[in-house]
C-alpha cells in the first residue's frame, strides 16, 4: 500500500498516476499501524476508482509532529514572506501547468464536468493561490505611539502555528486552495484532511507541493474518516488551529473537542454532509417585480443547480413577488430544463451526479418528504434508472414555511419556490432561518437593493447576481452557518496570532508603588 | 529606423551577446524621435561611445501621452481586472530572472558599477520590487465607512491615469522598478523618461514588457534630456502626476512646472546630506565597515549616502585610524573605485572648496589617474558646520568626519540641514539608538547599518529631501486618487 496507482480516464483512455499513501514530510507513506483504506468512487458509474491509505489517529500524530518540526525549523518564523510568496506562486504555476490532468481526476472522483473543474474550480484556485502569494510578504503589524520619550510599541502578526484543515467533497480542489493559500502565506504549517469521499486530487496536489520546493512537513495530507482523522486533529494538543468546512453537526463536535483540549482556535464554514437532519445553509433568493426577469431566472437557476446543488450557498429557497410570479416561474422551469445532468466526461454535461449513495438517498428522501407534506412538484422529482447518482432538477411550489424541504438543507438540485407581496414580507421570509450563509436579490430599484441587502442576515449577499465569488472578497456565515471568514484579507486574520511588543527604553520601574 | 543595440560580452562575469531594439518606445514599438536626432551613450569605464539612441522630444511626449491615455481608457486602468495586472507584472519579473546576468552586465556596462554589485544589489532588488508590487495589484482596497442609516458610504482607490516618471542614472534599473512597480499595480499608464546617460537596461525592459504581454501604451519610454523631455512631462496638461528622483534643484523646477500647468500631483525623491552617528558604545569594526560602505558605495552617488560622519570623541582617534585603513584597502575594480559622470568636475570643485575653507583633507582629495572620471575616496576632518562640504550634497566619494561628545548636541547637528532623507546610528545600546532615532528628522533611520533599503519598507524624505514615499504599501498612495461615494438611502431635501 502507499504506492501510486494508474487510473484510466474514461473518455480518452489516458492513464494518470495517482499517489495513494499518506503525504508526510514530502513523502507518500503507508500507515504506521493500520491496514485501513478508503475507496475513491466514481459517482457516475458507482465503481471504485482506486483505494488510498486511511490515516489512523497515530498517523495524525506523525503528521502533526512533522508539521511542528517544520514550523520550528524551516517554516514559521524561519522563512521570510518573500520566500513564502515565491513558493506559493510556484505552486500556482504548477497547478496551472497540470490543470487538465487535475480536472480529469476531479471529475472522476467528484462527478462535476471536466470543463467546469478545469476552468472554474482550478482556474479560481490558481488565482486564489496567487492572491495569497501576494499577501505573504505584506503581513504587517502596527507601530503605536505610547510615549515618545520612553517607549515604543508595535505588533507582530506571527503565524498561528500548526493548522489542522478539514475540507469537504463538493469542491475538493477549490476548498483545498482556500485553506492552503492563506495558511501558507501567513507562515503556518498544515495537516490537511481531505474528504474521505474525494481524496484523490488532494494527494495529487501534494506531489506539486513537493515539486514547488516547500520544505518537508510544511504541508501534510492525511485522508481519513471524519471520526478518525477529523476527531484526532480537533482534539490534538499539538495543533494550534482547526479550520473546517462541512456540516453544522460536525462543526459543533470539532468546536467542542477543540475547547476541551487546548483551546485551539476553531474556524467553521458549514454545509451538511452524510446523514443530517440538523441545521445547515438554506439561502434565500428574492425576485422582485422590477427585476430583469430573464437574467433573474438565469441567476436563480445557477443558484440552485450549479454543482448539482451541492453548494453551501445554494439559493435553495426562491421567493417571487406575486405580480410576476407566474411569468417568472415559467421562465425558471424552462431554464432548469436546460441543465444537462450526466457523466462529467461527456462534453454536453453541465452538471454531474451527486457525490455518493448516501447523498443520493438523502436528497431523494427530501423529495419524498416534499411530496408527502403537500408541496407541488412542477419539475423533476422522479428517479432515473441505471447506474450513477444522477438527480434531475426538481422544483417545488405551494410551499409552507414549516415544511422540511423549506427548513432543512437538502444539498442537491431541489428548489422550493414561494411567493410574497411586499418587500417586508420577502425579508421576513428570507431571514426566517437559523442559517445565514448566503442570500440574493434581483431588483432594478437601487434603493430597494440597498434596503434589502442591508436587511438580509447573511455573510454574503448578492445583488442582481448569485453564487459568484471573488478571491479578494471575504466569505463566511452568520449565525449557525459558521464562524470566521475565508478569502480576502480577512482570511489572514484566521492564520495569524498577534503579539504586542512593549519596548521600554526610558521608563524606570516605579517600585514600591507608593 | 532606430538601430538595434548589440554588444558582445566577454569577461569573467558574463559571456554572451546582448541585442535589443532601441528608440522612442511608444505603443510597444520603437521609432526614431520626432526630430530624428540621437544621443551618444558612453561607457563610463572607458569613455568610449557605446551607441547612439534616438533622442525623444517634447513632441514625442505628446505622442506618448496620447498612447498612454488611450491604453488607460480602453485596456488598463479600471478596464483591466486587477489580478491581470499582477499576472503581467509577475511575468515581467520572470523574464527579468531569465535574463538576470545579462541585465547585470548591461547595467555594469552602462553605469560603471561592477557586475557583482549589480547582481547582489541592483538587479536582485529590482526583480523583488516588481514581484512585491505584482502582489499588491488586486489588493487596492478602500473602506466602507458607517455614516448612519441614511447612507451607504465607501471609498475607492482609483488609478490617476497617465503618470510621468523621471528617473536618474545612479541606479538605473532599480529606480525604474521602484517607479513602475506601484504605478502599474494600481492601474496607471506610464510615460517614463530615463536618464540620457543610462538608457540601456530601460530599453531592455521595454523589450521584456512586450514579451510579458503588457498592452501597447501601458508603458512608454523616452530617452531624452531633462530640460526638454523632463520639462515637457512636468508641464504636460494631460499627465496627472509626476514622480521624480534626482537633485533638489531639479525637483523644485518640476514642482514649479507642475503647479503652473495643471497642478498635477508631485512626488519627489531628492538629495540628502545624511548624518551617520557613531556612538562610543558602537561595535567598532561593524561601524567602520558600514560607514565606509555608506559613503563610498556606488561612488557616493546615492541619495542616502552617509556623507556626514559624526564620531564620538572617546573613540574618535581609534575610529579614524581604522576607517583610514579600511579606505586604503579599497582597490581599483572595487565598487568604490569606478566611474562618475559629469559630476567629476563638480566633485573636484567641492574638494577644492573644502581645502580652501580650511578643512583637513585627511585622505584622497585628488583624481585617480590622469584620464577618465575617477576620483579617490576622500575624507575631510576638522570641519566647521558652515563649510560647503558640510552643508551641500556632493554626490561623490567625499565624506566629512566630525567629532562630538554630547548626545543632544549631535542630534542638533544631525538635524541642522535642509535635508532629511536618511540617517544611521551605531550603538550597541539599543535604547540609546532608538531614542536617538526617534529624534532624527529623516525619512529613514538605520540602526547599525547604512543604506540598507528593503522594498517592503517605505523610503522618502523629510524637508527638502522630498515629498511622498516610495516602496512598501505607502507607495500605492502616490498613485491613487481616493474617491468617496455617498449613496443616499433616504435623506430627503426640502
Amino acid at each position: 500500500m502507499a504506492q501510486p496507482v494508474k487510473i484510466t480516464i474514461p473518455s480518452s483512455g489516458k492513464e494518470i498516476s495517482v499517489p495513494t499513501g499518506l503525504f508526510i514530510n514530502n513523502e507518500f507513506v503507508p500507515s504506521v499501524d493500520s491496514q485501513e483504506t478508503l475507496d475513491a468512487i466514481n459517482p457516475a458509474t458507482e465503481e471504485v476508482i482506486c483505494r488510498v491509505v486511511a490515516a489512523s489517529a497515530k498517523d495524525i500524530d506523525v503528521a502533526v509532529a512533522a508539521a511542528r518540526k517544520a514550523l520550528e525549523t524551516t517554516w514559521g518564523k524561519n522563512v521570510d514572506g518573500f520566500e513564502r510568496s515565491r513558493l506559493i506562486n510556484k505552486l500556482a504555476d504548477l497547478i496551472e501547468r497540470d490543470q487538465q490532468e487535475l480536472a480529469e481526476i476531479e471529475t472522476l472522483n467528484n462527478g462535476k464536468p471536466v470543463k467546469i473543474a478545469r476552468d472554474f474550480d482550478i482556474g479560481d484556485s490558481v488565482q486564489c493561490l496567487r492572491y495569497y502569494a501576494g499577501w505573504a510578504d505584506k503581513i504587517t503589524g502596527q507601530s503605536l505611539e505610547v510615549d515618545n520619550k520612553a517607549k515604543i510599541a508595535f505588533t507582530r502578526h506571527d503565524p498561528i502555528g500548526v493548522c489542522g484543515q478539514i475540507i469537504p467533497w463538493n469542491y475538493p480542489i477549490q476548498m483545498w486552495a482556500w485553506k492552503v493559500a492563506p495558511a501558507l502565506a501567513c507562515g503556518c504549517t498544515i495537516v490537511m484532511k481531505p474528504s474521505e469521499l474525494t481524496p484523490l486530487t488532494a494527494l495529487k496536489l501534494s506531489e506539486l507541493v513537493k515539486e514547488a520546493g516547500f520544505p518537508p512537513g510544511v504541508l501534510n495530507t492525511v485522508p481519513s474518516l471524519g471520526p478518525v482523522g477529523g476527531a484526532a486533529l480537533s482534539e490534538h494538543q499539538n495543533v494550534d488551529k482547526v479550520a473546517f468546512t462541512g456540516s453544522t453537526i460536525t462543526g459543533r463536535k470539532i468546536m467542542e473537542a477543540a475547547s476541551k483540549s487546548n483551546l485551539k482556535k476553531a474556524c467553521l464554514h458549514t454545509i451538511p454532509v452524510v446523514i443530517s437532519l440538523e441545521l445547515g445553509g438554506k439561502s434565500p433568493h428574492l425576485i422582485f417585480e422590477s427585476a430583469d426577469l430573464d437574467q433573474a431566472a438565469n441567476w436563480a437557476a445557477l443558484g440552485i443547480l450549479y454543482n448539482t446543488g451541492q453548494d453551501c450557498t445554494a439559493g435553495s429557497r426562491v421567493y417571487v413577488q406575486d405580480t410576476i410570479y407566474d411569468k417568472f416561474v415559467a421562465l425558471l422551469v424552462s431554464k432548469a430544463k436546460e441543465l444537462v445532468v450526466g457523466d462529467g466526461f461527456d462534453p454536453k454535461t453541465t452538471a454531474g451526479p451527486v457525490v455518493s449513495k448516501a447523498q443520493y438517498d438523502r436528497v431523494y428522501g427530501y423529495i419524498e418528504s416534499g411530496k408527502k407534506e403537500g408541496a407541488k412538484v412542477i419539475l423533476g422529482g422522479e428517479k432515473r434508472s441505471g447506474k450513477g447518482f444522477f438527480i434531475d432538477p426538481t422544483i417545488f411550489t405551494d410551499i409552507r414555511p414549516n415544511m422540511k424541504i423549506v427548513k432543512e438543507e437538502i444539498f442537491g438540485p431541489v428548489l422550493s419556490v414561494g411567493k410574497f407581496k411586499t418587500e417586508e414580507e420577502a425579508i421576513s421570509l428570507a431571514n426566517d432561518t437559523t442559517y445565514g450563509l448566503g442570500a440574493g436579490l434581483q431588483s432594478s430599484d437601487a434603493n430597494q437593493c440597498m434596503r434589502v441587502s442591508t436587511a438580509l442576515e447573511a455573510g454574503t449577499v448578492w445583488v442582481n447576481q448569485y453564487n459568484v465569488l471573488n478571491n479578494n472578497v471575504p466569505f463566511g456565515g452568520k449565525h449557525q452557518s459558521g464562524i470566521g471568514r475565508e478569502l480576502g484579507s480577512y482570511a489572514l486574520e484566521e492564520y495569524t496570532s498577534v503579539k504586542a511588543v512593549h519596548w521600554n527604553f526610558g521608563e524606570k520601574a516605579d517600585w514600591p508603588l507608593f | 529606423m532606430p538601430p538595434t543595440f548589440t554588444y558582445q560580452f566577454n569577461n569573467t562575469c558574463f559571456k554572451g551577446t546582448s541585442s535589443f531594439e532601441t528608440g522612442v518606445f511608444i505603443n510597444n514599438k520603437f521609432t526614431d524621435g520626432s526630430d530624428k536626432t540621437t544621443i551618444d551613450v558612453f561607457n563610463p569605464s572607458t569613455g568610449q561611445v557605446l551607441c547612439q539612441v534616438a533622442e525623444a522630444t517634447p513632441k514625442d511626449v505628446d505622442t506618448a501621452v496620447n498612447a498612454a491615455q488611450k491604453a488607460f481608457d480602453t485596456v488598463w486602468g479600471m478596464k483591466a481586472p486587477a489580478a491581470q495586472r499582477g499576472i503581467l507584472m509577475n511575468k515581467l519579473a520572470d523574464l527579468m530572472d531569465a535574463h538576470f546576468d545579462e541585465l547585470c552586465a548591461l547595467e555594469a556596462l552602462d553605469n560603471g558599477k561592477t557586475f557583482n554589485w549589480a547582481k547582489i544589489d541592483d538587479v536582485t532588488a529590482s526583480v523583488g520590487c516588481i514581484r512585491y508590487y505584482a502582489g499588491w495589484a488586486d489588493k487596492i482596497q478602500g473602506k466602507e465607512i458607517p455614516c448612519g442609516e441614511d447612507k451607504l458610504a465607501y471609498t475607492r482607490h482609483e488609478p490617476m491615469g497617465v503618470v510621468g516618471q523621471i528617473i536618474p542614472w545612479n541606479f538605473p534599473l532599480l529606480m525604474l522598478c521602484w517607479k513602475i512597480g506601484p504605478a502599474l499595480a494600481t492601474g496607471n499608464t506610464i510615460v517614463m523618461k530615463c536618464s540620457e546617460f543610462t538608457p540601456l537596461t530601460a530599453l531592455f525592459i521595454c523589450k521584456l514588457s512586450v514579451q510579458a504581454g503588457f498592452p501597447p501604451g501601458v508603458f512608454n519610454l523616452l530617452v531624452g534630456y531633462g530640460h526638454t523631455v523632463g520639462a515637457a512631462i512636468s508641464s504636460h496638461m494631460d499627465i496627472q502626476k509626476v514622480a521624480f528622483t534626482g537633485s533638489t534643484l531639479v525637483g523644485r523646477k518640476i514642482a514649479e512646472a507642475a503647479a503652473k500647468s495643471n497642478l498635477k500631483n508631485v512626488t519627489l525623491e531628492l538629495g540628502g546630506k545624511s548624518p551617520n552617528i557613531v556612538f562610543d558604545d558602537c561595535d567598532m569594526e561593524h561601524a567602520v565597515n558600514w560607514t565606509a560602505y555608506g559613503i563610498f558605495w556606488n561612488q557616493g552617488q546615492t541619495c542616502c549616502a552617509g556623507s556626514r560622519i559624526f564620531v564620538h570623541a572617546k573613540i574618535y582617534d581609534e575610529f579614524l585610524q581604522k576607517f583610514t585603513a579600511k579606505i586604503k584597502s579599497l582597490k581599483v575594480g572595487d565598487p568604490f573605485d569606478s566611474a562618475n559622470y559629469q559630476g567629476a568636475q563638480r566633485i573636484m570643485g567641492y574638494i577644492q572648496s573644502g581645502k580652501s575653507e580650511g578643512a583637513t583633507c585627511h585622505i584622497g582629495g585628488e583624481r585617480q589617474g590622469t584620464e577618465g572620471y575617477f576620483i579617490q575616496p576622500t575624507i575631510f576632518t576638522n570641519c566647521k558646520p558652515d563649510m560647503k562640504i558640510v552643508r551641500e550634497e556632493i554626490f561623490g566619494p567625499v565624506g566629512v568626519l566630525i567629532k562630538f561628545d554630547d548626545d543632544d548636541d549631535v542630534v542638533r547637528q544631525a538635524n541642522d540641514t535642509i535635508y532629511g532623507l536618511a540617517a544611521a546610528i551605531f550603538s550597541q545600546d539599543i535604547n540609546r539608538a532608538i531614542k536617538t532615532a526617534n529624534r532624527i528628522q529623516a525619512g529613514t533611520v538605520w540602526i547599525n547599518s547604512v543604506a540598507n533599503t528593503d522594498f517592503h519598507m517605505p523610503f522618502g524624505g523629510f524637508k527638502q529631501s522630498g515629498m511622498g514615499r516610495e516602496l512598501g504599501e505607502y507607495a500605492l498612495n502616490n498613485y491613487t486618487n481616493v474617491k468617496s461615494v455617498h449613496v443616499n438611502l433616504g435623506a430627503k431635501m426640502i
